[in-house]
C-alpha cells in the first residue's frame, strides 16, 4: 500500500515537471510571449480597420439614390482586393522596406523572414516593434485600403468603373506607399521634418481626399446638381439608416485604426488611445449637430454623420500624443469645420457624401492640431517631433505639421490629376447622361440593387410555369422538390 | 373644357412644370407609370442570368384646360418632351364634362387654371 502510494506520487512529479523541464529548455521566452500579445493585437486592430470597408460601402451607399446602390457594393470589393494584392507586391516594401528618405527597396511580396528579428534588416519598424511581419503588413495594407476608398466618395453616382480599376493599381502600388513612407516608414518628413501623424489624418485621410479632389475636378457635378441659376440643389441619398450604419461601423473601426497604431498591447497604451478617440468623435457629433439646428432648426440626420467621422479624421493624427482633454476641443472643432467646409464647398464642387470636408479639411485640422496640443510627455514617448504650442509656446512643430500637410497635399493633387487626366483623355472617366440617368446599377453592373423598386412585378414574375393538364400548383414543384431533398440529404 | 395626357420622359418634367406656371397653369398632376412603346427591351443580367424587361418607366401628366388654352399647353409640352428619339412618349387630349372645386363647391372653367393670388401655403410646408 505505501509502495504503491509512493509510486504514485513519483510518477506524478514527473508527470508535473516534464513540461516544465520542456518549458525551461525550448518553449517560448518571455520576448516570444510579448511578441505574441503584441501581433494578437496587431491583428485584431486590423481586422476591425478591414471592416471599416462596411462602414464606406454603408454611408456611400446610403448617400446615394437608390438606382446606383448596388455599384457600390462591386466598387468595395474590387478596390479592396486589388489594393490587397497591389500592396503586398510592391505597396509596403516602397513604404517600409528601408529608412531611405524617399522610399524603401526591400521586402517585395513580403519576401522577407518569418520572424521580427529575421525581417529587422530589410523591414526597420520591426526592429522597433517586434511583431509578426506579416501582421504589420496586413495592419499597414488594411490603412492603405481605407485612404483608397475615401477617393470615391467625391465620385458616386457619374464615375466609370473602370477609373476605379486603374486608379486602384497606381495609388496602392505607388503613390499611398511613398507617401506613407514618409510619414510613417521613416521618410524625410518623419525623420528630417519631425512630422507628427499618429494614425494617419494626413497618411490616410488627406491623400484620400486629395485623391478625390483630382477626380471630382475632371469629373464634374451630378446632372441636375446645380439649377440653371447655378445654385446647388439636395440630390437626398436613398438611406438615412445605411448612413448611419455606416458612421457606425467606421466609428467601431476607429478603434483599431488608432489604438492599433500603438502596434504594442504592453503597457496598455492602447487603451487611452481608445479613450481619446471616443471623446473626440463625441464631441464632433454634437458640435456638427449643433452648429446645424442653429443654421435650420432641425436635428440633420447626414451632418450628424460627417461630424463623428470628421472629429473621427481630425484626431487621428494627434490620438497617440495628447493628453484627454485636449480630445473633445479637436473633435468639437471638426465638427463645425466640416459643416461649414460641406456647405461652401458645395457651391462649386459636388461632393455627394461630404469627403472633402470630413476626410480633407478635418485631416488637415487633424494634423495642424498636434502642433498646438502635442503633450512633452507623449512627444518622448513616439520619439517624434516637439510638444505643441499649448505647452512649448513655440510654433516650431505647427511649422513642421503644415510643411507636412502642404507637401502631401500638392504631391499628390498633381499626380493624382495626371492620372485621371491620362484616364480621361483614353478610356473617359465619366459615364454618358443616359447612363448617368438611367443609374449606374442597370448601367454598369447590369442590374438594379432593388430591381422590385425599378422592375414592374408583372417583368418579375414572367410568363410562369408551362402549362399541364391538372390544376396549376402554387408553387413551383420542382423547386420545392428539389430544396426538400437537399435539407434531407445535408 | 378638355383634359391634356401626356406620356413623356422623366427629365422633361421639371422645365413643363416651370413654363406652364409661368404661363398661369399651376394645376396639373403627375403619376410615375410603366410602359412599354417602340423602345427595346432592357436585357438585365444578375449572376449569370438574363432577364429581358420590356416596361420603361415614364411619367404620366395631367392636365385640365379651357378648350381655348390646349393649343399653348400642347406647344410647352411638344416643346420640352420631344428629344427625336424613339422613346418621347405620347400626348393625348380628351373632352371634360365637368370640374368642381371640392373646397368651395365652385363648378365649371372657373375652377380650371389661373388661381387668384400667390401661391398658398398651408400649414406652413408640411401643408
Amino acid at each position: 500500500m505505501r509502495r504503491t502510494a509512493v509510486a504514485a506520487c513519483v510518477s506524478l512529479g514527473v508527470l508535473l515537471m516534464a513540461p516544465a523541464a520542456a518549458l525551461a529548455a525550448d518553449g517560448p521566452t518571455l520576448e516570444d510571449t510579448v511578441s505574441a500579445v503584441n501581433t494578437t493585437w496587431v491583428i485584431v486592430a486590423g481586422v476591425l480597420v478591414m471592416f471599416m470597408q462596411a462602414g464606406f460601402l454603408f454611408l456611400e451607399v446610403g448617400f446615394s439614390r437608390a438606382k446606383n446602390a448596388g455599384l457600390g457594393v462591386v466598387k468595395i470589393l474590387t478596390n479592396f482586393s486589388i489594393a490587397a494584392i497591389a500592396y503586398w507586391a510592391t505597396g509596403f516594401a516602397l513604404a517600409f522596406g528601408g529608412a531611405g528618405t524617399i522610399a524603401g527597396t526591400n521586402g517585395w511580396f513580403l519576401d522577407v523572414g518569418h520572424t521580427a528579428s529575421e525581417a529587422a534588416s530589410d523591414i526597420p519598424l520591426l526592429g522597433v516593434v517586434g511583431i509578426s511581419p506579416a501582421a504589420l503588413l496586413f495592419f499597414q495594407f488594411v490603412f492603405c485600403a481605407v485612404s483608397l476608398a475615401i477617393v470615391w466618395g467625391t465620385t458616386i453616382e457619374r464615375i466609370k468603373f473602370s477609373a476605379y480599376v486603374i486608379y486602384a493599381v497606381i495609388f496602392s502600388a505607388l503613390i499611398y506607399p511613398v507617401l506613407s513612407h514618409w510619414i510613417f516608414g521613416g521618410g524625410w518628413l518623419q525623420v528630417n521634418v519631425g512630422m507628427q501623424d499618429f494614425a494617419g489624418s494626413t497618411v490616410v485621410h488627406l491623400i484620400g481626399a486629395t485623391g478625390g479632389l483630382a477626380a471630382l475636378l475632371l469629373l464634374g457635378p451630378r446632372r441636375g446638381k446645380y439649377g440653371p441659376d447655378g445654385k446647388p440643389r439636395a440630390i437626398p441619398g436613398h438611406s438615412m439608416p445605411l448612413v448611419g450604419l455606416g458612421v457606425l461601423i467606421l466609428w467601431l473601426g476607429w478603434f483599431g485604426f488608432n489604438p492599433g497604431s500603438t502596434l504594442s498591447a504592453i503597457g496598455g497604451r492602447f487603451a487611452e488611445v481608445v479613450l481619446v478617440t471616443n471623446l473626440a468623435a463625441a464631441a464632433g457629433v454634437i458640435a456638427a449637430l449643433s452648429v446645424m439646428y442653429r443654421r435650420t432648426k432641425t436635428y440633420d440626420v447626414g451632418m450628424a454623420g460627417n461630424g463623428a467621422i470628421a472629429a473621427l479624421v481630425a484626431i487621428t493624427a494627434p490620438s497617440g500624443y495628447v493628453e484627454f482633454w485636449a480630445a473633445p476641443i479637436i473633435g468639437a472643432v471638426a465638427g463645425v469645420i466640416v459643416v461649414y467646409g460641406v456647405i461652401l464647398i458645395e457651391k462649386v464642387l459636388d461632393d455627394p457624401v461630404g469627403a472633402l470636408s470630413a476626410h480633407g479639411l478635418a485631416g488637415v485640422w487633424g494634423t495642424l492640431s498636434c502642433g498646438i496640443f502635442t503633450s512633452p510627455r507623449l512627444a518622448e514617448l513616439n520619439a517624434v517631433g516637439d510638444p505643441g504650442l499649448w505647452y512649448s509656446g513655440s510654433f516650431h512643430q505647427l511649422g513642421a505639421q503644415a510643411l507636412g500637410v502642404a507637401t502631401v497635399f500638392a504631391i499628390v493633387l498633381v499626380v493624382s490629376y495626371a492620372v485621371f487626366f491620362a484616364i480621361k483623355q483614353t478610356i473617359g472617366l465619366r459615364v454618358t447622361a443616359e447612363e448617368e440617368d438611367a443609374g449606374l446599377d442597370i448601367a454598369e453592373t447590369g442590374m438594379y440593387g432593388y430591381p422590385e423598386q425599378f422592375i414592374p412585378p408583372s417583368e418579375l414574375i414572367g410568363p410562369g410555369l408551362p402549362a399541364t393538364g391538372g390544376a396549376p400548383s402554387r408553387a413551383p414543384a420542382g423547386v420545392t422538390a428539389t430544396a426538400m431533398t437537399g435539407e434531407a440529404t445535408a | 373644357m378638355k383634359m391634356v395626357i401626356a406620356y413623356i420622359r422623366h427629365e422633361a418634367f421639371e422645365p413643363i412644370r416651370a413654363d406652364l406656371l409661368e404661363a398661369g397653369f399651376p394645376s396639373l398632376s403627375i403619376t410615375e407609370v410603366k410602359g412599354s412603346g417602340r423602345q427595346k427591351a432592357i436585357t438585365e443580367h444578375y449572376r449569370g442570368s438574363e432577364l429581358a424587361v420590356h416596361l420603361r418607366p415614364k411619367l404620366k401628366i395631367e392636365c385640365v384646360v379651357e378648350s381655348k388654352d390646349v393649343g399653348m399647353v400642347k406647344e410647352v409640352i411638344l416643346r420640352h418632351a420631344r428629344t427625336g428619339s424613339v422613346g418621347d412618349g405620347k400626348l393625348f387630349v380628351l373632352p371634360v364634362e365637368e370640374a368642381v372645386r371640392i373646397r368651395t363647391g365652385e363648378d365649371g372653367e372657373a375652377v380650371l387654371q389661373a388661381h387668384e393670388g400667390e401661391e398658398v401655403s398651408v400649414n406652413g410646408d408640411l401643408g
